[in-house]
């Protein structure tokens, strides 16, 4: 199947591909239902969108920040549409009858998974897991959800490259926030990249643009 | 006042069936979701979309599905004389059939208690202002990337010299005998905002809403170039980059 931009409305021909992600049928005929790319994946059709929020997905890794303190857990902003939850149950730390403000307050970011999402939509955040833990520290930046697939590349190709190359610490979160950590140039030179990947998520042979573009830079 | 002359074209030298220039620009706003930019002749309108988010106040949201929160404003500016600011009467009653226009294109269900808030800034009118704004908001809900099953357009058509003409503008619309605005579904043909200002017999308006729909038709393509045009641009950017 080609790969091209669809428009929300595009009749798709899956040519014998199932119907993924980004597609819905009606009368028997296929259509996209949002702005993006069409691509196959495991004889799947699917529209990878251009834009967009990010969708909460179970197990995956995000940022959240830290907006409101309940008796017993924390409300998070995870750039979503809902809020997430993070329950004192769910993290390392004991609640031992103390303010929930002495863990975590207002404003601070950890960096967890999606734990589960109930029928009604109530995200619960989980920081038990290896390498899930507040973030101190660094410096945070923003990126469309949508493009932190191509951040990190086939196999995490993309995102190595630029920590071996820059020496900077990446935690990615697939709601699009960025929290990067290192001397304060290097983490400029990660930031102007990163924003280069998101400009130019849709197009091919980035890695190898990206890896030119760092060594270049590193020259200087 | 006449507005159709002997050779049968209208006060600014357009035929009965033809529009004003449509322009569209997407990506306008970088803190808003999605937005979009249009000229419609003299009309200039910008739409910021924003959400899915959670719908404030909590009473407004739906357990089972988004709402489509339009909001219609003209700058104090945007007429001959000074608008008063605010909503007045005609605002909220725009806000509202844009709102559930829209609404007939989003797939509200994936979205249950969140709000999709459009915001439509008129700032210069020129009669048409409804349909250019359910035009661009459409386009800006793509760039925002929410689920539609297809672009709205917008268009109208009116009658006036006793003529059904296409796209009136300012002095045809205040001298005319009606107006007659309308939104479709291009794909399935769908009619979701149809309103009549003024008196029309029932063939003429079949005859308006033929007019509108092939107009609509054409525009809906305009929609489209412009959201494709937003990501070739930087393709042709780094064309250039690469031959330096």
């Amino acid at each position: 199947m080609e790969r091209k931009i669809v428009l929300p409305g595009e009749e798709i021909n899956l040519e014998g591909m199932k119907q993924g992600n980004g597609i819905y049928h009606e009368n028997g005929k296929y259509y996209s239902y949002q702005m993006g790319v069409l691509q196959t994946y495991n004889s799947y059709a699917n529209v990878i969108p251009l834009s967009g929020k990010y969708y909460p997905v179970r197990n995956d890794r995000v940022i959240g920040k830290v907006i409101d303190v309940a008796p017993s857990f924390w409300i998070m902003d995870i750039r979503g549409p809902y809020p997430g939850f993070l329950h004192i149950n769910d993290t390392p730390w004991k609640n031992m009858d103390q303010d929930l403000n002495k863990i975590l307050a207002v404003g601070d970011t950890v960096f967890g998974k999606v734990n589960e999402i109930t029928e009604s939509r109530q995200i619960w955040l989980s920081l038990k897991d290896a390498g899930l833990r507040k973030l101190e520290g660094g410096h945070i930046l923003m990126v469309q959800p949508t493009k932190v697939s191509r951040i990190i590349g086939k196999g995490g190709s993309m995102v190595n490259t630029i920590k071996e190359v820059t020496g900077v610490k990446i935690q990615l979160g697939q709601n699009g926030v960025v929290w990067l950590d290192g001397p304060a140039d290097k983490v400029m030179v990660v930031r102007k990249i990163l924003k280069y990947i998101e400009k130019e998520a849709h197009t091919s042979g980035l890695t190898e643009r990206v890896k030119k573009i760092l060594e270049e830079k590193q020259v200087i | 006042m006449k507005l159709i002359n002997e050779e049968g074209l209208r006060i600014d030298g357009r035929k009965f069936n033809e529009l004003r220039p449509i322009r569209i620009e997407v990506g306008v706003l970088n803190r808003a979701d999605g937005s979009a930019y249009i000229e419609w002749g003299g009309n200039k309108v910008l739409v910021a979309v924003y959400g899915p988010r959670e719908a404030f106040p909590k009473h407004t949201q739906n357990p089972s599905r988004a709402i489509v929160n339009a909001r219609y404003n003209m700058a104090a500016f945007s007429v001959d004389e000074r608008k008063r600011p605010g909503p007045d009467r005609r605002a909220v009653e725009i806000s509202k059939v844009i709102g559930e226009a829209l609404e007939c294109a989003v797939f509200t269900e994936q979205f249950p208690r969140t709000s999709i808030d459009v915001y439509i800034e008129v700032l210069q009118a020129d009669a048409g202002t409804r349909i250019a704004g359910i035009t661009a908001a459409s386009v800006a809900l793509v760039d925002a990337g929410i689920p539609m099953k297809d672009m709205v357009v917008g268009c109208a058509a009116g009658k006036i010299d006793g003529k059904v003409v296409l796209d009136l503008n300012k002095e045809e619309d205040n001298f005319g005998q009606a107006d007659l605005p309308m939104a479709i579904i291009p794909r399935t043909q769908e009619i979701v905002l149809l309103q009549m200002d003024g008196n029309m017999t029932r063939d003429e308006l079949d005859q308006a809403v033929e007019l509108s729909k092939k107009a609509a038709m054409y525009i809906s393509g305009i929609q489209k170039e412009a959201l494709l045009a937003k990501y070739k641009s930087q393709e042709q950017e780094k064309e250039g980059e690469s031959s330096e």
